[in-house]
């Protein structure tokens, strides 16, 4: 079943969502304007703006917007003609009063995430999304830690919730091909009627756009990705070369991939303090399933320490830590730099 | 009936009974009280307060003609029904104190009948009827009030570090606590209504923690096994602020913690730094090892809560004797 008689599937831009990250949350209301207008004109269908972590999201542990997030969604939902505004939310982190502004701002999408095995927190903010009118999406965070069988009853109660599409999100890039599909293809026959699937991929082992392929092939109407990969980790599914592949495959997006390509170059690049690439940090974050966002931490507390980033994100990894919890990599970096004086 | 000439029993689980001198509280007056939902946090605070010399638990109310806490509370000698709050106001000697351990919605409605039965309230939900309480921080500052607020685990567990930080540099331009506790702890409560604690908690962190502004984070992890408790308090501190002194307090206030947590302690030394943006902060990692009463000792934030409880309701116990035994209380 196609996205809607016109699209096979929908794409969701998260340059101004996950790409926050890598700016370490600094983007301008101008910078804004730039993205969201130039992918308004090649047919983005949906872009995300919000702090990185979420609606709420500036603070000590994840880092301080430069421009409060009301306000970027706000110029988003102002500058774009046809594209829909969404905004990410994570439940413990924002409350139902955020998702009311996000709303009252024009933003049209909620997309509400938890920790794969903790759907359960999010029932409230659902229901009140729906009440308000708004389009609700789920993500089901790292999903690559759990075996289709969990990520399924956690998407029924998304779905129960009134999420109107659960995304498969592979938020440490750490998903191989088949292990997408058979996400993806689970939750699906999970929800039949009632909701549809996503996927959100990484780079970070260089899979996500044959990920996101995979995804599309297992049944999914909805896939994420950033243009020039502007995103967490190695970068999110690269749009351009996403909607190249996609329109050789037949699959009907509705992006116009000449378009995308100039404005990867010309718009977004400029934007970006560097280009999100693969180095030795993404690539273990993909390895030992890291939640993506945390790589610009692992860095900074490598410096601040002296010790070994990848050590931090090896021992992340042990420790089973989940999208959140980037206080522990301080506290993680400490006892290294105190394990190496003793 | 439960025969109240015999000693209570203790739980064979019960790890803290060999510390405990039964020999010394052989004919002291205690304040009987109420346990009012018997679910993990009532049955937990249930073990806790039978060691009490100041509080007698005799009775546990609950909903549920099933409930596995009802059946514990009757077999260490309390009484216990299904029946409600009806039947707990109806008993023939009313609790001096009751603590409720049953949801916000549930203590909204509660919260007036036991004030209108002359009952104090220690209330373990996040409904905040009453003025919250931290026990390093203000434990006798409403001693007098009939309802007091134990705020949320998160808060029980972050407060006193706000406050050890406050105390020495004067009131804080802002202060943010991060509570990561183990998903297996996350009952139904918290889980149903996560925001209340992230505007419970943060709220408690501007009142008595000392910061005009307060934000407040929880996040659950799955790990298997589960993990410990784990909280991180960042205070935002003036640049010439004295490290040392922060220090100090940090340390000191962890030990007056651990009086009543045992299980509390500090998983590094405070960390100080300033922000990309040029922000001077204290970051200050805390783990909570649960004291294995009822829950298991990953469950410190729960552990935490309870203990603060009983401490609490000592408090009030012991005002409540005093009371009884001046001239003052005789007339």
């Amino acid at each position: 079943m196609p996205y809607s008689d016109d699209l096979t599937i929908r794409i969701t831009d998260t340059s101004l969502r996950d790409g926050s990250h890598a700016k370490r949350h600094q983007f301008t209301e101008e910078q804004v304007r730039s993205i969201v207008g130039a992918l308004d004109t090649i047919g983005m269908p949906v872009i995300e703006v919000t702090h990185g972590d979420g609606l709420g999201g500036s603070s000590f542990n994840y880092g301080f917007s430069k421009v409060d997030e009301r306000v970027l969604m706000k110029t988003a939902v102002e500058t774009a003609k046809r594209a829909k505004i969404a905004a990410l939310m994570l439940p413990g982190l924002g409350i139902k009063e955020d998702i009311k502004a996000a709303h009252d701002q024009g933003v049209s999408v909620i997309r509400i995430a938890t920790h794969c095995t903790e759907a359960d927190i999010s029932i409230q903010h659902f229901g009140m999304a729906r009440d308000m009118g708004m389009e609700t999406v789920g993500f089901l965070m790292m999903a690559h830690s759990q075996p289709p069988e969990v990520l399924v009853r956690q998407a029924r109660i998304m779905a129960d919730a009134g999420c109107q599409c659960v995304y498969v999100v592979d938020s440490a890039g750490a998903m191989i091909l088949e292990d997408v599909t058979v996400r993806v293809e689970a939750v699906r026959a999970e929800l039949g009627d009632d909701a549809t699937v996503g996927f959100h991929g990484h780079e970070n082992l260089g899979l996500s756009v044959a990920n996101s392929l995979m995804a599309v092939r297992a049944g999914a109407v909805q896939i994420d990705g950033s243009t020039r990969a502007f995103g967490a980790g190695a970068g999110n599914t690269p749009l351009e070369v996403f909607a190249a592949v996609a329109d050789r495959q037949g699959i009907v997006t509705g992006l116009d991939v000449l378009g995308l390509v100039d404005v990867a170059e010309d718009i977004v690049r400029p934007i970006m303090d560097g280009e999100c690439v693969k180095d030795r940090l993404a690539i273990i974050m993909g390895y030992a399933g890291v939640y993506s966002s945390y790589l610009k931490h692992a860095y900074r507390a490598a410096e601040r320490y002296g010790v070994s980033g990848a050590e931090i994100l090896m021992e992340c990894g042990r420790q089973g830590l989940v999208g959140g919890q980037e206080d522990q990599i301080i506290q993680i970096a400490a006892e290294l730099k105190a394990k190496a004086a003793a | 009936m439960v025969d109240r000439t015999q000693p209570f029993r203790f739980p064979e689980r019960d790890a803290c009974v060999d510390s405990f001198d039964r020999g010394s509280v052989h004919a002291v007056k205690k304040i009987p009280a109420a346990i009012v939902g018997p679910g993990n946090i009532g049955t937990d605070l249930m073990f806790k307060l039978l060691r009490s010399e100041l509080i007698e638990p005799r009775y546990m109310v609950g909903v549920d003609p099933d409930s596995a806490g009802l059946k514990l509370a009757r077999e260490h000698g309390l009484e216990a029904s299904h029946e409600g709050v009806d039947w707990l106001l109806s008993r023939d000697e009313l609790p001096g104190i009751v603590f409720e351990a049953t949801s916000a919605y549930v203590h909204v409605r509660n919260a007036p009948r036991y004030k209108k039965a002359g009952i104090f309230a220690v209330d373990l939900t996040p409904a905040a009827r009453g003025p919250y309480v931290v026990p390093p921080v203000n434990l006798l500052e409403h001693i007098d009030e009939m309802n007091v607020n134990m705020v949320t685990c998160g808060g029980q567990a972050t407060i006193p570090m706000v406050h050890a930080v406050s105390r020495v540099v004067g009131p804080l331009e802002y202060a943010e606590i991060v509570a990561t506790v183990s998903s297996a702890s996350a009952g139904p409560g918290t889980r149903n209504n996560i925001d209340e604690f992230t505007r419970t908690t943060s709220k408690a962190v501007e009142v008595l923690g000392g910061a005009k502004r307060g934000k407040a984070i929880i996040i659950l992890n799955p790990a298997d096994p589960p993990l410990m408790m784990r909280d991180t308090i960042f205070c935002q501190i003036p640049d010439d602020a004295d490290h040392e002194k922060i220090s100090k307090s940090i340390h000191d206030m962890v030990a007056e913690v651990q009086t009543y947590v045992p299980g509390y302690s500090l998983r590094a030394e405070p960390q100080f730094d300033v922000t990309d943006n040029g922000i001077a902060r204290v970051a200050t990692f805390i783990e909570v090892r649960g004291a294995g009463d009822f829950l298991p000792p990953f469950a410190g934030n729960l552990d935490i809560m309870t203990a603060a409880a009983a401490k609490v309701g000592n408090e009030i116990a012991r005002h409540l004797l005093d009371r009884a035994e001046s001239p003052a209380g005789e007339n």
